[in-house]
């Protein structure tokens, strides 16, 4: 019992000590609060009533002004908030469209030598076509954040997730990470909505290869030295789904993607970029559909890894010393790609294995003259060559290199020219002919016009 | 692969090495606020200027070289009031700097501190480049740099605070220097008054307001839309009768529809520099007054 009490009592005083102290702790608190309450209120206040002083003084002024339109307001040392909708989402929409004049039928439009993509490639229909109309809605998320959406609706009415993604806006020492469906960083064309493309297509390079622009879901993370050179890294990982990876099912990360940009100034007038970035994918049954040798429609698919390299560069002249707005864009890319695995032919009937290696490349070059402040005129020049394809089945003697007729050698190309005329940043009309040589058959000569009208929040617009 | 890493690497050990400066980095996005910059901060304060005076800054390029400077800046100075709404935003976003992102006190507008002329009541595209929060074109009337400079030199203060003393200091000094230069303008300026003209884009309109001139007519029809050949037409017979006494051209102003105007109406063009460093003479502030109100009243006499 004594212990009890020796041990208790403390403990007991201590119990009832602590609470007034904290009592008294809560009291200094709650009056903190209520003078910080006032000094807000009073601050509300204030302001209010200098907002009416700024009103009155600006009906003064109008009415001063009428009388004697010589004196203009002094200014004033504290503006109002500006932005009552910026809580809103600011929200902008793209509408698109072409007429299009094709000497060739769009619906057997292929890549000759190359393993078809599964996206969007080729010239798309004849006639007139409502292209893809994009909504976009961003916003600062909150001091940490700032997110986007990008909802792509199709001329058949599908609606689709361009983009959807948060990024970091407070991390320190120059990094930054993006999170959810995005257009990978790499290269320099890939990251560019549609809109703001220079020619109405993408180069061959990226429709062979990427099936037109390459996004998936994942993870972006970006670094930017604090250097005068503008160099940045940035590495990317996700799913892995899409072409040429395919959904593999499993956990962790799938595929990688690096790269590297670096950029500055020549003189006043000149911006330069330069890129190099390297993506690595795995693919799993990644089928394609073919006719064989005996014109048989067949399907065969890719099991395997498949590794790019790509190096962009950008030059952008635009004289910092003359009245005449002209500009002067010159750009370029180039892709190699290396798949290595085993090719199935017929999956659904003879179901034949073997191994697989292919060494493909492509580029294109593009020139865009800004020649008067609302006329662009521009000339592409596009390439690619299938390279060596090794396949087993037929190296063995098991099948024709017949039977695999897409796989054929080709080099297909395309010179492309464009004139544009945008009557304001929201808008512009373009008319672009082509001769391209992408089928392996016949030329098709492509005029297409092309109107893009942008709606709402001013777009910004990358380098 | 490895090529790849390596580079990474040493990129990484090289900005690392990179010695601290000790005055702080200030990004301004036009050669008026650099100037404001230099006249405040001295020797503290390191200023880059993203835009050359006879560059249209409705319309930049976010080029990777302004990202670079954003991505090390402790400062930006920027007009705001959406003039730099379609390059701006892309600079902070790709600079990955959480210091000058809007709201915290790395970044600051200029017109924050104004109260802007021209707030339309209702915007539509179809007006042209209008600027629902007013007039951005602000630096034309020396009673916006006082009052930009009052708000410009806290912001220094409270960005660097260990130089905080000397920028109060230095922003006292320029403020009984320029109340000085003010009252020597404004007395230049009595001839000034009510001298009827023409300008291009509504970008002088602070301008022409201080000094109490009378706008006639602008030779946009809309702001950033290009004159038609009719809507010329129709201001030549419209300045028949009323006749300005001058054009006013902005060195960054292409000459073609002012030239054209001027032999129309027999009214010499006014160059003016605009911005710090639009004439040989502008070369700060103080110049960009002095030779603007020089060239007007050669003008007018």
């Amino acid at each position: 019992m004594g212990h009890f009490s020796r041990i208790i009592g403390p403990v007991a005083i201590a119990a009832m000590v602590a609470p007034v102290t904290v009592q008294a702790a809560d009291d200094v608190e709650a009056l903190r609060a209520e003078i910080a309450a006032l000094k807000a209120e009073y601050a509300q206040r204030v302001t209010a009533l200098e907002t009416r002083i700024d009103q009155l003084e600006t009906t003064a002024t109008v009415a001063a002004t009428a009388a004697a339109p010589v004196e203009p307001p002094p200014p004033a040392s504290s503006a109002p908030a500006r932005k009552s909708s910026a809580f809103n989402p600011s929200i902008s929409v793209i509408l698109a469209g072409n007429y299009a004049d094709l000497s060739q039928d769009p619906g057997d439009f292929n890549f000759a030598g190359f393993m078809p993509s599964g996206g969007e490639i080729g010239p798309g229909d004849r006639s007139f076509n409502l292209g893809e109309s994009e909504v976009t809605f961003a916003a600062s998320v909150d001091p940490y954040f700032t997110a986007a959406l990008t909802v792509a609706l199709s001329a058949e009415g599908e609606i689709g997730v361009e983009e959807a993604f948060a990024r970091t806006t407070s991390l320190p020492a120059g990094f930054s990470v993006k999170g959810g469906r995005f257009f990978s960083g790499f290269g320099y064309l890939n990251e560019i909505h549609a809109h703001a493309w220079d020619f109405v297509d993408q180069p061959l390079v990226y429709q062979a290869l990427y099936g037109g622009q390459y996004g998936q879901d994942g993870v972006q993370v970006k670094w930017l030295a604090p250097t005068d050179l503008f160099l940045e890294f940035g590495a990317e990982t996700g799913n892995g789904g899409e072409f040429p990876g395919t959904r593999l099912g499993r956990n962790g990360l799938n595929g990688a993607t690096l790269f590297t940009h670096v950029g500055g100034d020549l003189g006043d007038s000149i911006g330069w970029r330069a890129g190099l970035s390297w993506m690595d994918m795995d693919a799993e049954d990644r089928a394609y559909e073919d006719v064989d040798s005996t014109g048989t429609a067949i399907v065969n698919s890719f099991t395997g890894s498949s590794e790019t390299w790509i190096a962009d560069a950008t030059l952008k002249w635009t004289p910092a010393s003359s009245t005449r707005r002209q500009a002067f864009k010159l750009q370029a890319e180039y892709m190699r790609r290396t798949e290595d695995g085993s090719l199935a032919y017929d999956v659904e009937g003879a179901g034949l294995n073997d191994s697989y290696r292919s060494e493909q490349d492509g580029w294109y070059v593009q020139g865009v003259y800004q020649f008067n402040p609302r006329w662009r005129f521009g000339v592409r020049y596009d390439e690619l060559d299938s390279g060596s394809t090794r396949i087993g089945l037929v190296q063995n003697g098991d099948l024709l290199a017949s039977d695999f007729p897409l796989l054929l050698p080709a080099s297909p190309s395309r010179i492309t020219t464009m004139i544009d005329f945008s009557p304001s940043e929201f808008s512009r009309l373009r008319a672009q002919y082509a001769w391209d040589d992408s089928r392996d058959a016949a030329t098709d000569r492509q005029l297409l016009l092309q109107y893009i009208y942008a709606l709402g929040a001013h777009g910004v617009h990358k380098f | 692969m490895n090529a790849f890493i390596h580079g990474f690497c040493l990129a990484c050990a090289l900005s690392a090495a990179l010695p601290a400066n000790a005055a702080i980095k200030v990004l301004a996005t036009t050669s008026d606020w650099g100037s404001l910059v230099t006249e405040l901060g001295g020797d503290k304060v390191n200023v880059y200027t993203a835009t050359s005076p006879l560059q249209d800054v409705h319309r930049v390029d976010a080029k990777p070289s302004l990202v670079a400077r954003a991505r090390s800046a402790d400062l930006i100075v920027a007009t705001g009031a959406e003039l730099e709404s379609g390059w701006l935003p892309v600079l902070l976003q790709e600079s990955g700097n959480s210091k000058i992102q809007p709201g915290a006190p790395g970044y600051f507008e200029i017109t924050s501190a104004l109260r802007l002329l021209d707030i339309p009541t209702a915007v539509d595209r179809s007006m042209g480049d209008v600027h629902a929060l007013g007039n951005p074109h602000v630096q034309l009337d020396p009673r916006n740099i006082a009052a930009a400079a009052k708000a410009l030199s806290a912001r220094l203060a409270q960005v660097d605070p260990p130089n905080a003393a000397f920028y109060q200091q230095r922003g006292a000094d320029f403020q009984a220097q320029w109340q000085q230069a003010m009252a020597r303008w404004t007395a230049q300026a009595a001839t000034l008054k009510d001298v009827p003209v023409v300008v291009i884009h509504r970008d002088q309109t602070y301008l022409v307001h201080w000094l109490g001139m009378k706008e006639l007519a602008a030779i946009e029809p809309k702001p950033g839309v290009p004159p038609s050949a009719g809507y010329l037409a129709g201001l030549v017979t419209k300045l028949g009768t009323t006749p300005p006494k001058m054009i006013l051209r902005n060195a960054y102003n292409d000459p073609k529809a002012s030239d054209w105007l001027a032999q129309r109406v027999k009214a010499p063009v006014v160059l003016l520099p605009f911005s710090v460093g639009g004439t040989p003479e502008a070369k700060d502030l103080f110049g960009l007054f002095d030779d603007t109100l020089r060239r007007l009243q050669a003008a007018a006499k």
